[in-house]
């Protein structure tokens, strides 16, 4: 890719959402785990969203793809605008033949998406058979071209071509982990949305990974979603963080100024909680209670229970994204009419 | 043997009795066995030496299949050694009487990492804690046993007791059903807790509280740690000492502070390379070097010494000999061929 | 009502089948109990109105070939029916959950020959068995009773032992070794009651088999011949089919609808229990 055509994937976000709204039903009611979101993720660029269990990080992930892990669950409002249509809406098909080309997917357990009984070649063709990929020379035979391309993604992903005639049970969690990137890759994406992609994973074999996801990310300028609950990850590959609790987004920033100066309490407060390998004496202090049950969230800011700095005003009203210098967050603190 | 650099100080005879002794432990499964080809035996634990002593934290950390839970399994007497052994105070367990033995169990005590499926969830708490109590002996009657639970309850932050005594683990948070489980590790007074990844399973903001209770019981119980965990930065805040295992044996061993800032083992190193820091302006994962190779598996074990094969520093040598573990420093011993050079100032490529 | 037990009830209400099973088994159940109460007449008392259809004066489901009311013979029969049910699923049930547990448990050579004992119980043709051994020992009350009972153990046996090789690996079963506890407590207290949701809907399921293989011993002439049951007056209707239909086809009904009962019963139990089918 010429910088040029860098240049000019990188100028407009390929997937924006705006205000997107999921509910689930449940026996305990109506639950909402994302709740007014909006990111955006420009080319070329590694966009984390991180937060604890029940932040709705995975969720927003699969409100994009409109692909629930219960039935239960719907997007309820708002837009997921790839390039220039609307995702939400789209027919099943349609958002079939998007996801896998269009928006490549990698997993928390690359097992459990690969297919037991077909060789790993085979599942990356059926793949690029399923999405009429036609990235290949135009002319010749459609199968050699196939099988063209699944060497070049195993070996671009360090993978000795010969993986394309093994079958998942033969390969470690490392290698099943560079196929999954391999099939992300399979049809071009625009976005890559990975899911908790190392934390199965031994941390020499995350290092590999974490590597070569910012290596090919790179050359190829493809816009990369990383959720993960690992600030240490983000700190490392991330370009731009969301920091998300319970189902909202309360900070997010260029990562190196909010690393720097995180502006909202429950970004402080996890912060505070990660522990460096260097550092020495006790741990920073720690945020009492847990994240709330989203089935009953707390009225107004959703961090004020457990939150220092906590006024009469949060538990009352909800508080915007505030610009700040390093990005935007939520928080009452920040509005100039606070006392 | 593995074991010179710990026999050593045991025979200046200055330190105290240790509190857990283990010596020479192997542990080897026979694995497979579905498919003859590819039954073969599995060597978790390798020739494995530890002390610890009271009121103090060791930790062993490693990748997967490193063998450091086969140890807890094995000092927790869950699984037999297939040979060496494990001194209580001095006793070894394969002398001790019954009773003995019985204390022992008590004194050793064990916290999971997974909370959910380490409790009982057909049970409520109170009724956990009771049966711990009675069960273990630490506390004859059934009256007596209901007020410690609740005071052990209270003692781990599930306050106020009686509000939770009656609940069954599923209504429960994460982070309250790990104080439960520590609860239970603390009902037989034990002097040993084994925490087996206690912490690993957690939000980042609940696990500081747990690992603030277990440092605050440490405190007031002089209660010692069997920590394991894969997680450097964990084990860098809560252990005096730390043990790196790999493949089944132990690479490098010493104090904390010595172990993470002066690596002597390669694969230590490595390790502390590999983990994440959260902080963008020190982020290492684009610059360091990042070891190649997968963890090989128990059953293909190298010649050698088992890091060889990814090893940025093997030479000749580590293809054949087994390097035992010396020492390297003030309590600090390493087991790799070129210990002398790496202290003299031999750096990762 | 505690914790799960109150969590299974709001779950299994939703179930519209289930709680057909339950009004059914329910229904069977007060008939059983009230059959003194119910039944107009002794289900034994003949009289001369042999073969009287329905809704003759004083039989309501008409009479038999001896002039016996066939109402208060199905009544009745409900009490047989479920005596041998129960006590069948009860006999089979424990049968199945002390071998499966040490099965499961201890597994090793323990393991291995209670398997292959299982299986040699599930390839035989029990219904065939059963006839042997019936006409063999007799076929009073609790011979019926311990014959289907001591035939159905297997499939309780092999539920109990999955679960107790799951659960015997789970963390909390460790700690309670640690603790000291006895195998057998670990065993019975602990891990027990984790696994019997499953056992109640194989227990539900071998209640509605043992009704019917009661019912086809009767058919066969081997039911117990001092009681009224359902197997019996088919078998004493098998003379009679093109005559007098009711004689069957009463009977008939209350095994369907017992069998019915605790099929639904049990999969509704097994749906309110199983979290994978709960979604939604």
């Amino acid at each position: 890719m010429s910088p040029a055509e860098l240049q000019s994937k990188t100028a407009h976000p390929v997937l924006a959402i705006e205000n997107l709204v999921t509910e689930i039903r449940s026996v305990r009611g109506l639950i909402r785990p994302v709740d007014g979101v909006s990111m955006s993720f420009p080319a070329g660029k590694i966009v984390g969203v991180v937060g604890e269990s029940g932040s709705g990080k995975s969720m927003t992930a699969f409100s994009i793809m409109q692909l629930f892990p219960t039935s239960a669950a719907r997007v309820a409002g708002g837009r997921v605008l790839l390039g220039e249509t609307d995702l939400i809406g789209r027919s099943p098909e349609q958002m079939r033949a998007i996801r896998g080309s269009r928006i490549g997917m990698i997993f928390q357990d690359p097992t459990s998406f690969l297919n037991p009984v077909l060789t790993i070649g085979r599942q990356i063709e059926q793949q690029l058979e399923a999405h009429r990929w036609t990235g290949g020379p135009p002319a010749g035979d459609r199968g050699q071209s196939y099988a063209n391309r699944v060497s070049e993604l195993l070996t671009s992903v360090g993978l000795p071509r010969d993986v394309s005639t093994r079958y998942p049970h033969q390969l470690s969690g490392g290698q099943c982990q560079r196929v999954g990137i391999a099939s992300a890759l399979a049809c071009d994406p625009d976005l890559i949305i990975a899911d908790e992609p190392t934390t199965a994973l031994d941390v020499t074999i995350q290092a590999q990974i974490l590597r070569l996801m910012m290596r090919l990310q790179r050359e190829r300028a493809v816009a990369l979603m990383l959720i993960t609950h690992d600030l240490g990850v983000v700190a490392e590959v991330c370009d731009y963080v969301y920091v998300m609790y319970a189902g909202r987004i309360v900070e997010e920033g260029d990562v190196r100024s909010l690393f720097a100066a995180p502006q909202h309490p429950y970004t402080r407060a996890l912060m505070s909680g990660v522990l460096s390998l260097t550092g020495t004496g006790n741990i920073g202090f720690a945020v009492p209670g847990s994240v709330p049950d989203l089935a009953a969230p707390p009225s107004g800011c959703r961090f004020h229970p457990r939150c220092p700095h906590a006024m009469p005003r949060c538990s009352q009203e909800a508080p915007p994204l505030f610009d700040r210098p390093s990005g935007r967050s939520a928080c009452w603190l920040h509005d100039e009419a606070t006392p | 043997m593995s074991g010179t650099y710990e026999t050593k100080h045991a025979e200046t005879g200055s330190a105290p009795t240790p509190l857990i002794e283990v010596t020479g432990l192997h542990k080897q499964f026979a694995s497979g066995g579905r498919f003859r080809r590819s039954r073969r035996s599995v060597h978790a634990v390798d020739d494995l030496a530890i002390r610890i002593h009271a009121g103090e934290t060791f930790a062993l950390v490693g990748e997967s299949g490193c063998g450091k839970s086969t140890t807890a399994r094995l000092m927790l007497s869950l699984q037999q050694p297939t040979s060496g052994d494990i001194r209580y105070k001095g006793t070894p367990l394969s002398m001790m009487s019954e009773a003995e033995r019985r204390d022992y169990r008590r004194r050793v005590q064990v916290v999971f990492q997974d909370s959910n499926s380490s409790l009982n969830p057909r049970k409520r708490l109170g009724t956990i804690l009771t049966t711990a109590l009675t069960v273990s002996g630490a506390v004859a009657d059934a009256r007596r046993a209901v007020a410690r639970a609740h005071e052990l309850m209270e003692d781990v932050g599930l306050s106020p007791s009686a509000s939770f005594f009656d609940r069954y683990p599923h209504e429960l948070s994460g982070g309250q059903r790990q104080r439960v489980g520590i609860a239970r590790a603390l009902a037989p007074e034990p002097e040993l807790i084994i925490a087996d990844e206690p912490v690993s399973a957690l939000d980042i903001s609940v696990r500081a509280q747990i690992l603030q209770l277990l440092q605050r019981i440490q405190r007031e119980r002089s209660v010692a740690y069997l920590f394991i965990s894969h997680d450097l930065s964990v084990v860098r805040w809560v252990a005096h000492r730390v043990g790196v295992m790999y493949l089944g044996r132990l690479v490098e061993t010493g104090p904390v502070e010595s172990v993470f800032t002066r690596p002597v083992h390669p694969y230590t190193e490595v390790l502390i390379n590999a983990t994440p820091v959260a902080d963008p302006e020190r982020a290492q994962l684009r610059h360091v070097h990042v070891v190649s190779g997968d963890v090989p598996s128990t059953t293909e074990r190298p010649s050698g010494c088992p890091f060889h094969p990814r090893c940025p520093l093997a030479v000749e040598t580590c293809r054949s000999e087994v390097p035992e573990l010396l020492p390297v420093g003030e309590a600090h011993a390493a087991a790799c061929l070129r210990a002398t050079e790496r202290v003299e100032g031999l750096r990762l490529p | 009502m505690n914790g799960p037990v109150r969590d299974f009830w709001l779950q299994f209400r939703r179930n519209r089948l289930g709680m057909v099973g339950l009004a059914l088994v329910l229904l069977l159940a007060a008939v059983a109990l009230l059959a003194p109460v119910l039944a107009p007449v002794d289900p034994f008392r003949t009289s001369r109105q042999a073969l009287l259809p329905p809704m003759s004066p004083g039989f309501l489901l008409g009479s038999d070939h001896l002039g016996r009311d066939v109402l208060s013979g199905v009544i009745w029969g409900s009490r047989v029916s479920l005596l041998v049910g129960l006590a069948a699923a009860a006999t089979a049930t424990f049968i199945g959950i002390v071998v499966g547990a040490v099965s499961g448990f201890f597994g090793g050579w323990v393991d291995e020959l209670v398997m292959r004992v299982s299986e040699l119980f599930q390839i035989i043709p029990r219904f065939v068995l059963a006839l042997i051994v019936v006409s063999f020992f007799g076929s009073g009350l609790s011979n019926l009773i311990l014959v289907i009972g001591i035939l159905s153990w297997p499939q309780t046996a092999r539920i109990v032992r999955s679960q107790f090789l799951r659960h015997r690996a789970l963390p909390y079963v460790d700690s309670a070794r640690v603790l000291g506890m006895k195998p057998l407590r670990i065993m019975f207290a602990e891990i027990l009651p984790n696994v019997l949701a499953p056992v109640i809907v194989v227990a539900s399921l071998d209640i509605a088999q043992a009704i019917l293989m009661e019912a086809s011993l009767g058919f066969f002439g081997l039911g117990d011949p001092n009681l009224r049951s359902w197997g019996g007056m088919l078998n004493t209707a098998q003379g009679f089919v093109q005559r007098a239909w009711w004689m069957s086809v009463f009977p008939g009904i209350g095994i369907s609808l017992a069998v019915l009962g605790f099929n639904l019963l049990g999969d509704g139990i097994n749906e309110a229990t199983d979290p994978r089918l709960r979604e939604g």
